[in-house]
């Protein structure tokens, strides 16, 4: 999933100041999954901002509302009778959801209220963890199903560094080294002579190195 | 600032501080009526966004009673109101409210005494504190 944490409160609340009127809006997907932006936490975002303001003086009316999936167009058209009764939108979706809500509404100033930070998955209740950085060409057939490029801190290809003590990466104890996990997942399958062989040097223009990235399914493209 | 009497609300679980509050008024215990009780079949259930709705609503303080650490029915429920509580504290100061007007408390089913002693204890607190600005701001 994509992973998100809401931004801080000063920072949603100098957004906000100028309008009166604010549609405050979720994204049942990622976001809740990682609980950053779905509905439980817009009705907590709503009730902190309003009583922030209300602490300056300041009444403002929030809207909440929560979308199926803030990435996909026709989802979004849910909000067209809504946005003209709003000064401006604040969205706590990605920011793909973000991007969309505010393409299609020309004229409404649109706010994130989340910083998204990575893809990843969940490591136990409550943690996530970068586990993908959507690199174009997928290495984890010949790396034992752990990704060097999101879990080694240098993305090294023919890991690990000098870095690598006890299983543990340099920059913390906290992380594992990635050619550590590598080896020990191949070596346990018996796979060790795919460590051996050399990976050559990436080519990162599947990864954005060659500018925005776009899918097109001719079969389904209209 | 004299005549202010507090509004706290009490999120008290079924299993044990609603019981400790039963108990209390059996036995005649006197306590604050500032304290409006709020029955939760777990003080787990109580969830943040519950907590935060009472102070947008003007409460003046929150609390949350559940069972002794290590006896809740639901095995971890009160462990993990205590967490929740400590979220819902940072983000109460981030508002701009002080973090003190929320509490998490732990009573056993058989302790009316000490429930009427939070509540008491709570309600003094409160009052030290004064009126939340959120009601005074709401009041004008």
């Amino acid at each position: 999933m994509i992973t998100a944490e809401r931004k801080p409160l000063e920072e949603l609340i100098e957004y906000v100041k100028p309008f009166k009127r604010i549609l405050l809006l979720g994204c049942n997907e990622c976001v809740t999954v990682c609980a950053a932006g779905g509905r439980k936490e817009v009705g907590l975002l709503a009730s902190g901002l309003q009583m922030a303001m209300l602490k300056n003086g300041i009444n403002i009316e929030i809207r909440q509302h929560t979308l199926e999936r803030q990435c996909d167009p026709e989802y979004i058209e849910e909000l067209v009778p809504m946005i003209d009764s709003a000064d401006a939108v604040m969205s706590m979706a990605c920011g793909c959801g973000v991007q969309q809500i505010a393409m299609r509404f020309k004229d409404k100033p649109v706010f994130p209220a989340v910083n998204t930070t990575f893809m990843g998955a969940s490591e136990r209740q409550g943690v996530w963890a970068e586990r993908c950085q959507g690199c174009g060409n997928c290495l984890l057939g010949i790396t034992g199903g752990i990704c060097p490029i999101a879990r080694c801190a240098k993305q090294l290809m023919n890991g690990p560094c000098g870095g690598s003590t006890g299983g543990n990466c340099e920059i913390s104890d906290d992380v594992d080294c990635a050619w550590q996990l590598i080896w020990d997942r191949l070596k346990a399958l018996g796979l060790e002579k795919m460590y051996l062989e050399n990976i050559p040097a990436k080519d990162w223009r599947t990864g954005g190195g060659s500018g925005p990235r776009k899918i097109i399914r001719e079969d389904l493209a209209e | 600032m004299e005549n202010f009497e507090p509004v706290i609300v009490a999120f008290c679980c079924h299993y044990c501080a609603y019981t400790a509050a039963d108990i209390a008024g059996s036995q005649r215990l006197p306590y604050p009526p500032n304290v409006k009780i709020v029955q939760v079949p777990c003080s787990g259930k109580v969830d943040a966004q519950h907590i935060v709705t009472a102070f947008e609503k003007g409460a003046d303080g929150v609390y949350v009673a559940g069972c002794l650490e290590g006896d809740c029915h639901f095995k971890k429920g009160n462990e993990r109101a205590a967490r929740r509580i400590n979220f819902v504290k940072k983000y109460l100061e981030e508002v701009g409210l002080e973090s003190e007007r929320l509490e998490m408390v732990n009573v056993s089913a058989g302790m009316g005494h000490r429930f009427a002693q939070v509540a008491t204890e709570i309600t003094q607190k409160i009052r030290t504190l004064g009126p939340s600005p959120i009601r005074t701001a709401l009041a004008q």
